[in-house]
């Protein structure tokens, strides 16, 4: 009869923490942690000898001194008296005000471009393609530079505008492109409800929000309807009046009225300034991007299986109907995504406003209060904690919106 | 044969022979009626089209056939336009030095990089087309090395050092790796860092002075040369180090998996330039402090990191791509991680991502245009400096930055075909 022995006491050996898979993977993390404290400490230390060498101290007390420089483009009140957090901030507001207008239109153009790629006419589709290829690959900044040439080249000078039979003459007597900038109407209001202008457009704002809140009771109440008695009844003047009227009566009671700008002395005054800058940045960002986006729409209509097309148009479906009840819902689950990734780059890029002298927050904070203060290290940590956070901010709106679009499925 | 009888009768024998289409159902007629006219909307768009192609071509043909090619200044071009429209290309050829090299490269090694970049052709053909022999491999191993040598000159014991020391990490890595990846692993680095102590303390510190080729320091290099290095060397760094930054991604040890992911998204959310403003004004301050590390060298740390997060990003996408019967098979062989990874799975998903990666390289060749904003004259930072301020030169734009976007679109488009020639040629999915 044989008996069962134990089995022999396991030993713990040296080379086990390797060999072992129940002891390797702890082994290589300690390794990792080991390596990383030892950079840290490293880099550290080499940071804090440098900075005594420099006689220097990590101190953001200089964000509260004046600035002491002007900025051409503001959305706030701003001086050079003002300190170097203001001084951030509005450019802070610069870089999201460049951002979201150059969002907006990179879509316009990206969709338009997009589309009409896949157009059966053979001349705009190739004309696209030429599109698409010379932008996506040219750098951006590039990009930037030639349309800021060709604006501060091409457009004439305030001083042309000048005289009874001006060079220049401006448009609809509203609007004027000058070399400096592209100047425009601004509206106000003279018997403003409130004294500061913010509040009236709150309002303004207010008003507008209601008209969307009824406009869309109505088309709940004309679905309801329509699922009683089978017919939809017409909405059509509700909804113009709801949006229209009390938007009209608040404008006349408020009295809008227009600023023109207007030619005194060396400049134009009044109206809205947009300065060439952010214009050509602007501009230029919307189309390099646009030509990604247009790669995106392109590839998101074509994911859409050709079954589903012709299986709603064997259903009686017109073209159009097609289009918007199943190729687009299901073309845009796959846009979206990168699309969001691209308002991102779009945000990353306005950065490069620095090589046109937009002033946004790479051009105030990372260079004219850097410089000045030579606060190198506290720059430009607040600047990438500025951007990372927006950026973060961004794929979290990505990231709630693509769970609430995806397929449901078990 | 009609019937005598019956001479209304017929009866045809034989098929009629097809008659063609009609006139306007074949050739460009019938085409052009497809393809340009088949709805009234379609013909608005093409006459639209037609109209754009018409504006752009009647603007910048005249101009560019017009153009003069070898005066000294813009003032002399002007002169011989006489107020016509043209194009002043003199100011490329009169400046195509700068162009390319900068403007402090040292005129009489013009050759050097010349030399490097005809042999950067030959070391990256046997890694783009894979057809040819693989003892071609030897020499990409080397280029790096000599092309240091010929760009930067200086003695040639510096990069044959760096050589050695690679080499015996890799001797090491060989002969140990294949039974313990992770002893060949470290005892590589171990034995590269040790040739490379030894071999630094043999080099004479004035060894530079009477080197075969003069030395150049970086801040000498410039124009579109510096693109070209910049792109090449970030580009060829950031690929393992993506991998190494996906695979980490990808593990189940919790700390590697952190440290990638806080990595990864650290640098995807903020823009190259926050990063660029790091080399130029940050980074030197945690290095050592008696050391001076070159911008050059910061720059291109910098860089590759940047590129290095997009690729990992990508490759996470070609790793999850692959179905999970690839890793299964893999385990079921009784593979080990890394012979798992290198003989299964990473062929299988850096073949997915190679248009992703082609993407970001194309992206970080055209981002290295951003150092001119850390005033470094590259291509464009020549051309917003130093030829622009000229008094000569002063105003023309256009014959630049086209130059500039022309050049750029060139090797952007030459790699973006080659990408799509690549996935042709790797597809074995026989669709």
């Amino acid at each position: 009869m044989t008996t069962l022995a134990d089995p022999p006491k396991e030993q713990f050996k040296l080379s086990m923490l390797i060999n072992d898979t129940r002891y390797r993977s702890l082994t290589f993390q300690a390794l990792a942690a080991i390596a990383l404290a030892l950079m840290f400490w490293y880099l550290g230390n080499n940071l804090i000898q440098n900075l005594r060498a420099a006689g220097l101290n990590i101190s953001f007390d200089f964000l509260g001194e004046a600035a002491g420089y002007d900025i051409n483009q503001t959305l706030i009140e701003y001086d050079s008296q003002s300190s170097h957090l203001r001084a951030a901030i509005v450019g802070a507001l610069n870089t999201l005000l460049v951002a979201f207008l150059a969002c907006i239109t990179a879509t316009v153009f990206g969709v338009v471009a997009g589309v009409l790629r896949l157009s059966n006419n053979w001349l705009v589709s190739k004309l696209m393609a030429f599109y698409v290829e010379i932008f996506r690959n040219v750098p951006v900044l590039i990009w930037i530079i030639i349309i800021f040439t060709i604006m501060t080249a091409v457009l004439p000078g305030p001083r042309a505008f000048r005289g009874d039979d001006a060079e220049a003459s401006m448009l609809f007597n509203a609007v004027a492109f000058t070399n400096r900038g592209v100047y425009i109407p601004l509206p106000w209001f003279s018997r403003g409800i409130f004294d500061s202008a913010a509040l009236n457009w709150l309002l303004v704002l207010i008003v507008l929000g209601g008209s969307w809140f009824a406009s869309r009771k109505i088309g709940q109440w004309a679905s309801k309807v329509q699922e009683k008695e089978g017919v939809r009844p017409k909405t059509l003047w509700f909804t113009l009046g709801v949006w229209i009227a009390p938007f009209a009566v608040l404008m006349l009671i408020m009295g809008l009225s227009w600023q023109m700008p207007e030619l005194k002395g060396f400049n134009f005054q009044g109206g809205i300034k947009l300065g060439g800058p952010l214009i050509a940045l602007w501009f230029a960002l919307s189309i390099y991007t646009g030509a990604f986006i247009a790669e995106n729409v392109r590839a998101g209509i074509q994911a859409v299986s050709k079954g589903q097309t012709e299986a709603a148009s064997a259903l009686g479906l017109r073209p159009r109907r097609v289009m918007n009840l199943v190729v687009l819902p299901q073309a845009l689950r796959v846009i979206i995504p990168p699309l969001i990734s691209q308002y991102l780059n779009i945000t990353k890029n306005s950065s490069l406003a620095i090589a046109v002298g937009y002033a946004d927050i790479t051009a105030t904070l990372g260079g004219i209060t850097l410089n000045q203060t030579g606060r190198a290290i506290e720059c430009v940590m607040l600047l990438m904690l500025f951007y990372l956070t927006v950026s973060l901010l961004i794929s979290m709106g990505m990231n709630i919106y693509n769970a609430s679009v995806k397929l449901k499925e078990r | 044969m009609a019937d005598p009888k019956n001479p209304i009768a017929f009866v045809a024998d034989g098929t009629i022979p097809p008659s063609p289409p009609p006139a306007n159902q074949t050739g460009p007629v019938k085409w052009a009626k497809d393809n340009l006219f088949s709805t009234p909307l379609n013909s608005l768009l093409t006459l639209a089209a037609l109209f754009c192609i018409y504006a752009i071509l009647s603007g910048s043909l005249p101009w560019i056939l017009n153009g003069l090619w070898t005066t000294s200044s813009l003032a002399e071009c002007r002169e011989i336009l006489q107020g016509t429209t043209g194009a002043c290309f003199s100011v490329l050829t009169e400046r195509w030095h700068q162009l390319i090299y900068g403007f402090q490269y040292p005129a009489d090694a013009y050759w050097r990089p010349n030399i490097a970049f005809l042999l950067l052709l030959i070391a990256i053909a046997p890694v783009l087309f894979f057809d040819l022999p693989r003892k071609l491999l030897i020499f990409t191993a080397i280029y790096p090395f000599l092309a240091y040598w010929l760009i930067w000159g200086g003695t040639i014991m510096v990069p044959i050092i760096a050589f050695l020391g690679c080499a015996g990490g890799g001797f090491v890595f060989q002969k140990f790796g294949k039974s313990n990846f992770a002893a060949g692993f470290f005892g590589g680095i171990i034995a590269a860092f040790a040739v490379w102590i030894i071999g630094g303390a043999l080099v004479p510190e004035t060894a530079n002075d009477n080197a075969m080729l003069t030395a150049v320091p970086s801040r000498d290099l410039g124009g579109f040369m510096l693109n070209m290095m910049l792109g090449v060397t970030c580009v060829s760094l950031s690929l393992p180090l993506g991998i190494a930054l996906a695979l980490g991604r990808q593990s189940n040890m919790p700390l590697i998996k952190w440290i990638c992911v806080i990595f990864i998204e650290f640098v995807r959310g903020v823009p190259l330039i926050t990063l660029l403003f790091v080399a130029s004004v940050m980074l030197s301050f945690f290095f050592p402090p008696e050391s001076t590390v070159d911008l050059f060298l910061r720059v291109v740390i910098m860089i590759t990191m940047f590129s290095a997060a997009y690729i990992a990003e990508v490759i996470r996408g070609g790793l999850a791509a692959l179905p999970k019967g690839q890793y299964e098979a893999a385990d079921s062989l009784g593979l080990d991680y890394p012979q798992a990874m290198r003989l299964i799975i990473l062929p299988q998903a850096l073949k997915i991502s190679i248009p992703g990666i082609v993407n970001v390289a194309v992206g970080l060749f055209k981002d290295t245009t951003l150092v001119s904003v850390i005033s470094m004259f590259d291509l464009v930072g020549m051309i917003r400096g130093p030829i622009l301020a000229s008094t000569d030169w002063n105003g023309v734009y256009w014959e630049l930055l086209g130059f500039a976007a022309l050049l750029f679109f060139v090797v952007c488009y030459g790699i973006s075909q080659y990408s799509q020639w690549l996935e042709r040629r790797l597809a074995t999915d026989h669709r």
